[in-house]
């Protein structure tokens, strides 16, 4: 198996995925959803985790949870192992960590009010005084740029998407948390949405002093709010490095043609033909060796035998590819 | 516009009632694609830009209320009978929508429906109808095209149902093909592929296309002709390398610089639209967009701009405040 892998981290992680694996019974078969995945995310940093739909992305982000439970590996959130708690001791730890979903109008109840809405984290939390519940809840939505006289009183179906994600942030927030989950945050949003939205996220990750994990397919959107960008391919990571650099050196054969795949609003960058070879293979019988090989134009005789590990490639940049696209193979 | 055009849209609105009162969806829109051209058209959600493409297929809800003409091949299709337009569509005027699952039919197989088709307006036998189906499989990139016949949507992936959906629109060699948010639903590298794909077939059949789409990158290297529409107008059109080169309209500019760009550094703010669009059932008196709108003066409250022609050819935008210009440049 893969040894945790050790990465550019100033003091003690935040959370530590170790070797993690999930996987889903369908009928008698398997799906394989994450497999062995390690990765670390430092205080204060975004982690941005991209790849294709049924990658096993948002999976583990509801395993970092304990919403699906593992079948083995660890996740040691400050220090302490969320795969071990069970009970209260899992819910009170949960505090601290929170999630933000795709779509925000179905993730809020379409018959409670904004302002039950926000405070039911606060009431399970034990909150028993309800003036204080009533002042935290008037402190996040104006935090989130809504107007709490307007909006406690009203309906999730009186707010526009973009409305319905800051209210969604709103509530995520309210328990003060120092880790949150976003997974997808701004996919179901429009273009002049999406940017309101992924300010905020910023502008509340330095007022929380939070630290995020950043789910999307958008290549662009998470090189926009991630410190380092981590591609996972088909349940295994295949890159981990720091944005800027990734993106202008990608290792990883599978990264470059995501870099590619992107249509650049410029009528002068001629979109490149066909970069992409066909689809990712079902997660239920994934290929040996690299599960990239199958869709890779360097794959050879050794990625079908031996799967690849990280490993560094560049200062701080890891990649799972015999034959990377940088540094020596 | 090179040669005439093969569809003209021509002063079309498209007024629905609610409970709130009338919806302007589509307001007074003029466009025009020619043979073998390509438009793509540019909106966010609710900008009318679906509703147009309905007024354009005749495939309106029964309560909305079509004025003005849509010229296609010679014909008006808002008066033409519906069987003539029945016959049209499929043949000569073909679709292909966002989501592949609820487009096709779940309890027929591709086949079926591939068959179906070429039979109703290409009158082929059974054989015949199954061959042509097997290399249309085959030219949208299907592997294995006479198995995938028998099987069911279900059965494949978003990619392969959306090249399915434009194999049925291809079958009968359609003059037009109107592409509305093709690859929205379906991830960035599939996406590449099948807007690849769109553009192979539309060269090779010398058809038009239409791509409607929310994002500017779509239609930046894979269209001649944009037209960017907010509030149900058009308030900027202009040919593609033009419309990036020289914008006019504050909302195409705006709409540009709040797409995340790939080789911005980490954390750059992005210059976000604030705001949002405004309630279509409760129209502005002025510019639709002066609200939103940083350079937005006394004027644009008041009155609406008309769409007018900027120097260059064929580029009209609707605004008083136009960027890149001399006269009333933006402070």
């Amino acid at each position: 198996m893969m040894q945790p892998v050790s990465q550019p981290v100033s003091g003690d992680p935040l959370l530590r995925v170790e070797n993690l694996v999930v996987e889903y019974p369908v009928g008698n078969k398997t799906v394989h959803a994450v497999s062995g995945v390690s990765l670390d995310i430092a205080r204060g940093e975004t982690l941005g985790l991209v790849g294709e739909s049924g990658c096993g992305k948002s999976t583990l982000g509801r395993a970092v949870m304990q919403l699906r439970r593992p079948v083995s590996g660890k996740v040691l959130f400050d220090g302490k192992d969320l795969t071990a708690m069970q009970g209260d001791t899992l819910r009170r730890m949960r505090r601290r960590v929170q999630l933000i979903f795709q779509d925000p109008i179905a993730s809020l109840n379409p018959r409670r009010r904004i302002g039950d809405i926000i405070a039911e984290p606060l009431v399970i939390a034990g909150v028993k005084d309800a003036k204080k519940r009533e002042q935290l809840v008037h402190d996040v939505l104006a935090a989130v740029g809504l107007d709490p006289q307007l909006v406690i009183g009203r309906l999730p179906h009186e707010f526009s998407g973009g409305q319905c994600q800051r209210i969604c942030i709103a509530r995520a927030l309210v328990l003060n948390p120092e880790f949150i989950i976003c997974d997808e945050p701004v996919s179901a949003l429009d273009v002049s949405i999406r940017a309101q939205i992924l300010n905020l996220l910023e502008e509340m990750k330095a007022r929380y002093g939070l630290t995020l994990l950043f789910i999307a397919h958008d290549l662009a959107v998470v090189k926009a709010v991630s410190d380092r960008v981590a591609v996972m391919y088909l349940g295994r990571l295949c890159e981990v490095g720091p944005s800027e650099q990734l993106f202008a050196q990608p290792a990883h054969p599978y990264t470059a043609l995501l870099i590619e795949a992107i249509p650049v609003p410029d009528p002068d960058v001629r979109p490149a033909e066909s970069v992409a070879v066909g689809e990712p293979p079902s997660p239920i019988a994934p290929p040996s060796g690299c599960r990239f090989r199958t869709r890779c134009p360097r794959a050879d005789q050794r990625c079908s035998d031996e799967m690849p590990e990280l490993r560094e490639v560049a200062p701080a940049q890891f990649a799972a590819c015999h034959h990377p696209l940088i540094g020596a193979a | 516009m090179t040669g005439p055009a093969l569809l003209s849209v021509e002063d079309v609105s498209v007024n629905l009632p609610t409970p709130r009162g009338n919806l302007r969806a589509v307001d007074r829109v003029d466009l025009s694609v020619g043979a073998g051209r390509t438009l793509g058209i540019v909106g966010e959600s609710g900008c009318g830009k679906t509703m147009l493409s309905r007024a354009i297929l005749q495939l309106l809800p029964k309560k909305a209320m079509l004025s003005g003409r849509v010229m296609f091949d010679g014909q008006d299709l808002v008066r033409l009978d519906r069987e003539r337009l029945r016959k049209l569509r499929g043949r000569s005027l073909a679709v292909v929508f966002q989501d592949p699952m609820t487009s096709l039919n779940p309890v027929l197989t591709i086949g079926t429906q591939l068959i179906e088709t070429l039979q109703e307006h290409l009158e082929l036998d059974g054989v015949a109808a199954k061959m042509r189906s097997i290399e249309l499989l085959a030219a949208v990139g299907i592997p294995a095209p006479e198995q995938r016949l028998m099987q069911y949507p279900h059965q494949l992936s978003g990619g392969m149902r959306q090249r399915v959906a434009i194999a049925i629109a291809l079958s009968c060699e359609p003059k037009l093909l109107i592409a509305d948010e093709p690859t929205t639903a379906l991830d960035v590298t599939i996406q590449a592929q099948i807007l690849d794909l769109l553009a192979r077939e539309q060269r090779r059949r010398h058809m038009a296309m239409i791509i409607i789409t929310h994002d500017l990158g779509v239609v930046a290297g894979r269209t001649d002709e944009v037209a960017v529409m907010y509030a149900g107008r058009v308030v900027e059109r202009a040919p593609t390398p033009d419309l990036f080169k020289r914008m006019r309209m504050p909302y195409t500019e705006a709409l540009l610089a709040a797409i995340p760009k790939i080789d911005a550094k980490p954390h750059t703010p992005l210059p976000a639209i604030s705001g949002r669009p405004p309630d279509p059932t409760r129209p502005l008196k002025g510019c639709s967009f002066s609200p939103r709108c940083r350079y937005a003066w006394a004027q644009c409250q008041i009155e609406k701009p008309p769409l007018a022609d900027a120097d260059s050819p064929g580029h009209q935008y609707a605004c008083f405040r136009p960027l890149n210009t001399a006269v009333g440049a933006p402070a």
